[in-house]
């Protein structure tokens, strides 16, 4: 499933046009993304939590040459998944 | 952040009225939950993707009385951030 086809679902179970619709969706990704950058976590009940989690730095390999190489901290944007989509899709 | 922060953010940067913006963000939830439901992966370009993933059946202990159990095989939902996404949360 793409964007354009949630737009297209959502214009026409709305009557919203496909325009306004496709601003607003992508606007909630927007939203989500710089909350997100911001340290901010936005929850959605029944589906489930974006935030950033820290990672610690560490030391990895480079596969290629065997040489060890230092990974710095880092941020990384997670979803956890409410259990009641884990539910759902588990059942399917 | 809840999902009635979301909504007031986004009318106010869209125009669309906050109702309006309830009933679309409503049904983008409902959409994405619809898809993964059905096994099918959405793609959200510049944001990411979210997939389900087939998890085999293992063999697990309870902690509690140390006997072994089958976790039997699953499906479980993941979201995998898009670089983007991933760039912009980590400056």
């Amino acid at each position: 499933m793409t964007k354009a086809e949630i737009v297209e679902n959502i214009s026409s179970k709305t009557g919203l046009t496909k325009k306004e619709v496709a601003e607003a969706v992508d606007k909630f990704l927007d939203c989500i993304a710089k909350g997100l950058a911001e340290g901010k976590h936005y929850e959605i009940r029944g589906f489930g939590t974006f935030k950033v989690k820290a990672r610690k730095s560490r030391m990895a390999r480079n596969p290629r040459t065997g040489d060890a190489v230092p990974v710095p901290d880092r941020k990384v944007p997670v979803f956890k998944v409410s259990r009641e989509l884990k539910e759902l899709v588990a059942q399917s | 952040m809840t999902k009635a922060d979301l909504v007031e953010e986004i009318s106010k940067e869209t125009g669309l009225s906050k109702k309006d913006t309830s009933i679309v963000v409503n049904l983008i939830i409902e959409n994405l939950i619809k898809a993964l439901a059905e096994g099918d992966k959405v793609e959200l370009r510049g944001f990411g993707s979210f997939k389900v993933k087939s998890r085999k059946s293992r063999k697990a202990r309870n902690p509690r009385t140390g006997t072994a159990v089958e976790v039997p095989a699953k499906l479980v939902p993941y979201f995998k951030a898009s670089n983007e996404l991933k760039a912009l949360v980590n400056t």
